[in-house]
C-alpha cells in the first residue's frame, strides 16, 4: 500500500456535536452571566448617566440636614443636609472607576511579569520570592500605609489597590505558562525554531485570556471593596469626594438617629460586587471549566 | 523529616527580609517628600525637620537600611513619633483583643464552613448545593463593615439582644460578658471567610470525588458517608488548610475594619488612630508585625502538610 | 493450561442478557452499549475486546453498578450474578453485593489507591465494610492474601503507602483487596495497560493463578490481542457498542468470521521481523556519541538526589534508514530523544547533524539546524495547538525559515495529499479531526520543514490497533519517499519489529543492545533484552492474517 493510492483514509471522521454549539448557546446555558451582566449593565448606566438627573452632591443644606428618605430625598440627607441620593448615585461613578482601573492596571503588570517569571528561569526564583513577600502583606494594611505617605488621591488610591493584586494575578499567569510550556505543541513550535516572543504571543498568551478575564471581574470586585473600606477607615480618597466609602465614614457618627446613610450607599456597594462576582461565576463555568473546578 | 522542616523554616528567612525590604523601600521611595506628607498640611518647617531626623531619613541610604535591618533583628519595629512609646509596646497593650476576636472567627469559621462545603459537593447541583453557592458569592459582595452595622441596628439597637459596641476581656470581666461582646464582631468577621473557605472545601471535595479512588471506595461496597469522611474529606484536607492560611491576610484586613466597626481597642484601632494621628512609624510597624505573622501561620501550615499528606516526607 | 472448548464452559456466574444502555443526550450515537448477551463461568478468564469506544469499559461498570443510572442508563436486558439481576437491586443491595460476590480491579493502580492510607488499612477497608471480624483478625487475613498475592515481605508493606510502592506491586495491592472477600466474579479493567512490559506478564501470571486456584469468573477487558491471546478461554469482541463476534479464545484469534475481528487480528504487529533487503551503508544524518543527561531534583539548601536519564548514549542514524529505540517506562529513551531535539539540554556528550555538534549550542546559533531534526510526540490531542488551524500550525516552522506565507501554504496543501488528507482541510481546526488524522497532521507538520532526521516518540501508541496500523504504513512511506533517517522510539516490541531495520535497548538510561532488528529478536545477547522479548503478551500465539 503506497501513500498516493491511498489519498483518503478509511477511519471515520469524528466531528463532535458540541463543537458547533453557538456561542449564544453556551452563554444561555449559564444564565449567572445574563443576571450578573444585566445587573451591572444598570449600575453602569446609573454611574455614567445618572449623574446628570440627580441633585448636586454636594450642595449644603443646613435646614434639611439628616432628613429620613421619604418624599424629595428619596435616600435621605446626610448631616449637612446632602441628597444622600445624589451622593449615592456620583459614588457609582467611582466605584466603577476604580474597580475597572484596578483590574485592568493589575491584569496587565500580572501578565507580564507572570509570563517572564514563567518562562524565564533564572528571573523566576527571584520574582516569585518577591511576590511571596508582598502577598504576605495584608492587602488593606499596604494600601493605608501607601496612601498615607503618597497623599489621598484617586490616582494614588487606585495604586494602592493595584499593588497588593498583582501577587495573585502573577501566579495564575505563571501557573498557566509553567503548564502550558510542558505542552507538545509548544514543544513542536520550538522544534520548528519559533522565536521566543513569538512562541510567547501565539501559543501561550491565548491560554491565559480566559483564565485572565475572570480574574480581573474578580479584582474589579474586591477593589471596590477596598476601596469603600479604605474610605471608610478614613485613608482612602479625599473626604470631598462622594465615593460610597466616604458617605458612609460620615454617616457613621449618626448612625443610632440616621442609619439610612450608611445602609444606601453600602446596598448600593454591595449589588455592584455582587453583579461582577456573578457575571465572574458564570465566565469561569463558561470560558474555563478546568479552572471552574478548582474554585 | 526534620531536614524538611529546616528547610522550610530557612525559606521563610528571604521572605520576611523582601517584606522588611519593601517597606523601607515605600518609606524611601514614595513621590514627593513622606515627612512633610506624614507632618501634615499645617506643619511648620521646624516639625517636617523634627520627623525627617525621627525616620532616620537624614543619614545615607544604606546606613539606614543596616540600622533597619539590625533593629529588625533585635524584634525593635520602631517608635512612635507622637508617644515616644517602642511600637512593641503599643502592640503588647492592644493585642489581647485582636487574637481572641481573630481566634473565635477562625473557629466559627472552620466549623460551620467545612461542613458546608463538603455538604455541598456531595450533593453537587442541588438546593443545598446552591444556596451554599449563592451565600458565598454574596459572602464575597458585602463590605464588612456594612454587614456589621447591619447586624448593630436589628441585634443591638431594634431587638436589643447583645451590646451595641466595646469588648470585655475574658480575664478581667469572665467568659459571660465576653461572649456577649465578641459574637457579633465574630458573625461580621466571619463571613467574608466562610464564604472563602466553604467555596475552596467544596471545589476541593467535588474534584477528590472525581478521583478512581474513591470509585474504587465504592466498588469495595463502602457507603456514602465514609466515602466522604475517610476517603474525601481527607485528601481535600491540603488544599482547605492552604486556603485557610492564605484567608489570613483576608482576616487582618478585616479585622482592621471590624475593630473600627465595634470599637474594640485591638491592634486594628490602633491602626486607624495612627492613621488618624499620621504616627507612620506605628502602621509602618504594625505592616510588619502582621506580615511576619502571616508568614509564620503559613510555615506552620506548611509543615502540618506531613500530618495530611504522607507523600509529603522531604 | 488446557484452553476449554466451547461446549463443555463451566457454570455460570455472570450472564448478560440481552443487555442496552444509553447514552446521555448529545452524545454522539444513542447507545453505549446495544442488546449484548455473553457469560462468564466459574473458573473462566472471559476477555471483552475492542477499540476505543466500543463499550467495552461501560460493560464493566453496569455489572458493578459504579456508573450513575442517571448518566448511561440501562434500557434493556439483564446482568444475572449467580441468577439475580443486578441492574433490579436498590443502591444498598449493590453496595452489598460489591466486594463481597464480585469485586473489580482497575487500568491505573496508582490512582485507584487512596493515597493517604495505607495499603494495609485499605485492604482490611474491605473486610471493615462487609465481615465482622476484629481488628486482629482482619490484620490477619490482609497478611494473608497479600502473600497470596505474592507480595514480599507482607508485613513490612502493610503499613506503606501507595506511592512508595512499585507499578506492579501496587497492582497485587488492588487485587488482594479485590479478593479479600473471595468474590466469585472478577472485573478487570485494562489491568495491566498502564504496566511495563515484563511487569505486565507477572499480573498476567497472578490473575491466571488465582484464577485456577480459587475458580473465580474473570471478566477482563482489553484492547491487547496480546493480551487476550495470553489468558483468555474465550473472547467478545465489541464495536461500536455491539457485540460483533464471541466464541473459544483459540478460534476467535485463529479464525476469526466476522470482517471486523478479521482486521483487528490482522492488524496486531507480528513480533517477528519481516525479511528485510540488507541496506547499503548511506551517509550518516545523525551521530550521537557518549550522550549524558543528569536531573538534579535539588534546590536551595537541599542536596539534590541526581537522577540519570541517560548515560554514555551512542547511535549513528543513517539517511533512509530507521533505528528503534525500545525500552521500558524510565528507560531514557524520551530523554534521548528530547536531547536530541534539543528540548532539553544535555548534560554531556555530542549531538552531531550537518557536521555541527548541536548538543551545546545556544539557542540562536541553534536555531538554523533545528529544521534538520523534527519530531512527532505520543498524544494526538496535545500535540497541536487548539486555537489555531491546522494550515497555521503547519506553515508557522517553513516560515520561520523564510518561506513566504504562500509558498509555506502551497507545501502545506502538497504535504496534505502525501499523510492521506484532504487539503482543504487546513482551514479547520484540530478538534475537528480524529487521533489517527491529528498524528497525520503533526506527521505533515514535521515534513513541511524538510528535516532529515524524524524522530517519532511513541508517535504510534494512543492508537487503536487498526489506525496504528495505517499510521506506521504512512511513517514507512514517507520515510522512503523523503529518504529520511527515522528515530523510532516505542514501548511496543511488536511495532518495532515491524518498522526497525536496527534496534537499541535501553534500560535505566543505558543501551545495553544494539544491533540488525531480526538478529536481535532471533538472538538477543543481553539478559534484559531476553526478558522484555520473553515478556511480551502473546508471543507464542500465531495471529490470523487477512488473507
Amino acid at each position: 500500500m503506497s501513500v498516493d493510492a491511498n489519498p483518503q483514509v478509511a477511519e471515520p471522521e469524528t466531528v463532535p456535536a458540541k463543537a458547533e454549539l453557538s456561542q449564544w448557546a453556551i452563554i444561555r446555558s449559564h444564565p449567572s452571566i445574563i443576571i450578573g451582566g444585566i445587573l451591572l449593565g444598570i449600575m453602569i448606566l446609573v454611574g455614567v448617566i445618572g449623574p446628570l438627573f440627580t441633585a448636586d452632591p454636594i450642595a449644603l443644606n443646613p435646614i434639611k440636614r439628616l432628613k429620613p428618605p421619604q418624599g424629595e430625598f428619596l435616600f435621605g440627607t446626610d448631616f449637612l443636609g446632602r441628597d444622600v441620593f445624589a451622593r449615592v448615585v456620583h459614588g457609582a461613578r467611582i466605584s466603577l472607576v476604580v474597580g475597572l482601573a484596578v483590574s485592568g492596571i493589575a491584569v496587565f503588570i500580572g501578565l507580564i511579569v507572570g509570563m517572564i517569571s514563567g518562562y524565564i528561569r533564572v528571573l523566576d526564583a527571584i520574582i516569585m520570592r518577591i511576590m511571596d513577600g508582598l502577598m504576605s502583606i495584608p492587602a488593606i494594611l499596604l494600601a493605608i500605609a501607601l496612601i498615607s505617605l503618597s497623599g489621598a488621591t484617586l490616582t494614588t488610591v487606585v495604586i494602592a489597590i493595584v499593588v497588593p493584586e498583582v501577587p495573585r494575578v502573577v501566579r495564575l499567569v505563571r501557573s498557566v505558562v509553567l503548564t502550558v510550556r510542558e505542552e507538545p505543541y509548544v514543544e513542536a513550535a520550538i522544534a520548528a525554531g519559533t522565536k521566543l516572543p513569538l512562541i510567547l504571543y501565539r501559543h501561550i498568551l491565548p491560554n491565559t485570556i480566559a483564565p485572565m478575564i475572570v480574574q480581573a471581574t474578580y479584582i474589579c470586585g474586591s477593589a471596590m471593596l477596598t476601596e469603600s473600606i479604605l474610605g471608610f477607615l478614613g485613608a482612602g480618597i479625599p473626604p470631598e469626594i462622594p465615593s460610597w466609602g466616604n458617605i458612609m465614614a460620615e454617616g457613621r457618627t449618626y448612625f443610632q438617629l440616621s442609619p439610612w446613610i450608611i445602609f444606601y450607599p453600602g446596598i448600593a456597594l454591595a449589588v455592584t460586587v455582587l453583579s461582577v462576582n456573578i457575571l465572574g461565576d458564570g465566565l469561569r463555568d463558561t470560558l474555563d471549566p478546568r479552572i471552574a473546578r478548582k474554585m | 523529616m526534620l531536614g524538611y522542616v529546616i528547610r522550610r523554616v530557612l525559606a521563610t528567612i528571604p521572605v520576611m527580609v523582601i517584606v522588611a525590604a519593601f517597606v523601607f523601600l515605600m518609606l524611601r521611595l514614595s513621590p514627593g517628600d513622606p515627612a512633610s506628607v506624614i507632618a501634615g498640611d499645617y506643619a511648620t518647617a521646624e516639625d517636617i525637620a523634627r520627623i525627617r531626623e525621627q525616620l532616620g531619613l537624614n543619614e545615607p541610604i544604606l546606613v539606614q537600611f543596616t540600622k533597619w535591618i539590625a533593629g529588625l533583628a533585635q524584634g525593635d519595629l520602631g517608635t512612635s513619633i507622637f508617644t515616644n512609646l517602642p511600637v512593641t509596646t503599643l502592640i503588647a497593650q492592644r493585642i489581647e483583643p485582636t487574637i481572641m476576636l481573630t481566634l473565635t472567627t477562625i473557629i466559627f469559621t472552620v466549623l460551620v464552613a467545612v461542613p458546608l462545603g463538603t455538604i455541598a459537593a456531595w450533593k453537587a447541583g442541588s438546593w443545598i448545593d446552591r444556596a451554599v453557592m449563592v451565600f458565598s458569592v454574596a459572602g464575597f459582595s458585602v463590605p464588612v463593615f456594612v454587614l456589621g452595622y447591619i447586624l448593630i441596628y436589628v441585634i443591638s439597637i431594634q431587638l436589643q439582644w447583645l451590646p451595641v459596641q466595646g469588648y470585655r476581656s475574658m480575664f478581667e470581666h469572665g467568659v459571660g460578658p465576653f461572649l456577649r461582646h465578641i459574637i457579633m464582631p465574630t458573625v461580621t468577621l466571619s463571613v467574608i471567610f466562610i464564604a472563602l473557605i466553604a467555596r475552596m472545601t467544596r471545589a476541593s471535595v467535588m474534584e477528590v470525588l472525581q478521583e478512581d479512588y474513591v470509585r474504587t471506595a465504592r466498588a469495595k461496597g463502602q457507603s456514602e458517608m465514609k466515602v466522604l469522611l475517610s476517603h474525601a474529606l481527607r485528601n481535600a484536607a491540603v488544599p482547605i488548610v492552604t486556603v485557610i492560611g492564605i484567608g489570613i491576610a483576608l482576616l487582618i484586613g478585616g479585622v482592621v475594619v471590624t475593630e473600627s466597626v465595634y470599637n474594640i481597642p485591638g491592634l486594628g484601632r490602633l491602626v486607624l488612630d495612627a492613621v488618624l494621628a499620621r504616627d507612620y512609624p506605628i502602621i509602618q510597624g504594625l505592616i510588619l508585625f502582621f506580615s511576619f505573622i502571616y508568614i509564620l501561620i503559613n510555615l506552620v501550615i506548611d509543615l502540618s502538610y506531613t500530618l495530611f499528606d504522607p507523600r509529603i516526607r522531604y | 493450561m488446557a484452553k476449554k472448548t466451547q461446549n463443555q464452559r463451566p457454570e455460570t456466574v455472570l450472564e448478560i442478557k440481552g443487555l442496552s444502555v444509553t447514552l446521555p443526550e448529545g452524545a454522539d450515537r444513542e447507545f453505549a452499549i446495544q442488546d449484548i448477551s455473553f457469560t462468564v463461568g466459574k473458573g473462566e478468564i472471559v476477555c471483552v475486546v475492542g477499540e476505543s469506544g466500543s463499550g467495552k469499559s461501560v460493560t464493566a461498570h453496569t455489572v458493578m453498578g459504579l456508573i450513575p443510572r442517571k448518566d448511561l442508563t440501562p434500557v434493556a436486558g439483564q446482568a444475572l450474578l449467580n441468577g439475580e439481576d443486578l441492574l433490579v437491586k436498590s443502591e444498598a443491595e449493590l453496595r452489598e453485593l460489591r466486594g463481597e460476590r464480585m469485586a473489580m480491579i482497575f487500568q491505573e493502580p496508582m490512582t485507584a489507591l487512596n493515597p493517604v492510607m495505607k495499603v494495609g488499612d485499605q485492604i482490611g477497608e474491605m473486610l471493615e465494610i462487609h465481615t465482622s471480624m476484629s481488628a486482629s483478625e482482619r490484620a490477619a487475613r490482609v497478611l494473608e492474601v497479600m502473600a497470596d498475592v505474592n507480595l514480599p515481605d507482607p508485613k513490612k508493606l502493610f503499613d506503606t503507602y501507595p506511592h512508595q510502592l512499585s507499578g506492579g506491586q501496587r497492582q497485587r495491592i488492588m487485587i488482594a483487596m479485590a479478593l479479600a472477600l473471595e468474590p466469585g466474579l472478577l472485573i478487570a479493567d485494562e489491568p495491566t495497560t498502564a504496566l511495563d512490559v515484563t511487569t505486565q506478564a507477572q499480573i498476567l501470571d497472578l490473575i491466571k493463578d488465582i484464577q485456577e486456584r480459587h475458580g473465580t469468573g474473570v471478566l477482563f477487558i482489553t484492547h491487547d490481542f496480546g493480551v487476550v491471546a495470553e489468558i483468555a478461554d474465550h473472547v467478545v469482541v465489541m464495536q461500536h457498542g455491539l457485540v460483533v463476534e464471541q466464541g473459544p479464545a483459540a478460534q476467535i484469534l485463529g479464525k476469526p468470521s466476522h470482517p471486523y475481528t478479521q482486521m483487528l487480528i490482522s492488524s496486531v504487529p507480528s513480533l517477528v521481523p519481516p525479511e528485510r533487503p540488507e541496506r547499503e551503508v548511506r551517509e550518516t544524518a545523525l551521530q550521537v556519541h557518549d550522550l549524558d543527561k543528569t536531573y538534579d531534583d535539588g534546590g536551595f539548601l537541599k542536596k539534590g538526589r541526581q537522577v540519570k536519564a541517560a548515560q554514555g548514549v551512542e547511535l549513528v542514524i543513517h539517511r533512509g534508514e530507521t533505528l528503534g529505540v525500545v525500552g521500558e517506562s524510565g528507560s531514557g529513551k524520551s530523554t534521548v530523544a528530547r536531547c536530541i531535539v534539543r528540548l532539553i539540554d544535555p548534560t554531556g556528550g555530542e549531538v552531531m547533524i550537518s557536521g555541527q555538534n548541536i548538543a551545546g549550542l545556544a539557542e540562536n546559533a541553534l536555531r538554523p539546524y533545528r529544521r534538520d531534526v523534527q519530531i512527532v510526540f505520543q498524544d494526538p490531542y496535545r500535540s497541536l495547538n487548539p486555537r489555531r488551524t491546522v494550515g497555521q500550525s503547519i506553515v508557522e516552522g517553513p516560515m520561520n525559515f523564510g518561506l513566504s506565507h504562500h509558498e509555506a501554504l502551497e507545501r502545506a496543501r502538497e504535504l496534505m495529499r502525501v499523510v492521506g488528507l484532504a487539503p482543504d482541510a487546513l482551514d479547520r481546526f484540530p478538534h475537528q479531526f480524529s487521533g489517527g488524522q491529528r498524528q497525520r497532521i503533526c506527521i505533515a507538520r514535521a515534513l513541511a520543514m524538510e528535516p532529515k532526521v524524524l524522530i517519532a516518540d511513541e508517535a504510534v501508541s494512543a492508537l487503536d490497533v487498526s489506525v496504528q496500523a495505517q499510521v506506521l504504513q504512512l511513517l514507512d512511506d514517507v520515510r522512503q519517499r523523503y529518504d529520511l533517517a527515522m528515530l523510532f522510539i516505542t514501548h511496543d516490541l511488536r511495532v518495532a519489529a515491524q518498522v526497525c531495520d536496527r534496534i537499541m535497548v535501553m534500560q535505566n538510561g543505558v543501551v545495553v543492545e544494539q544491533g540488525l532488528t531480526s538478529k536481535v529478536y532471533a538472538n538477543p545477547s543481553h539478559s534484559y533484552t531476553e526478558a522484555l522479548l520473553g515478556a511480551a503478551p502473546g508471543r507464542n500465539t500465531e495471529f490470523a492474517k487477512l488473507a
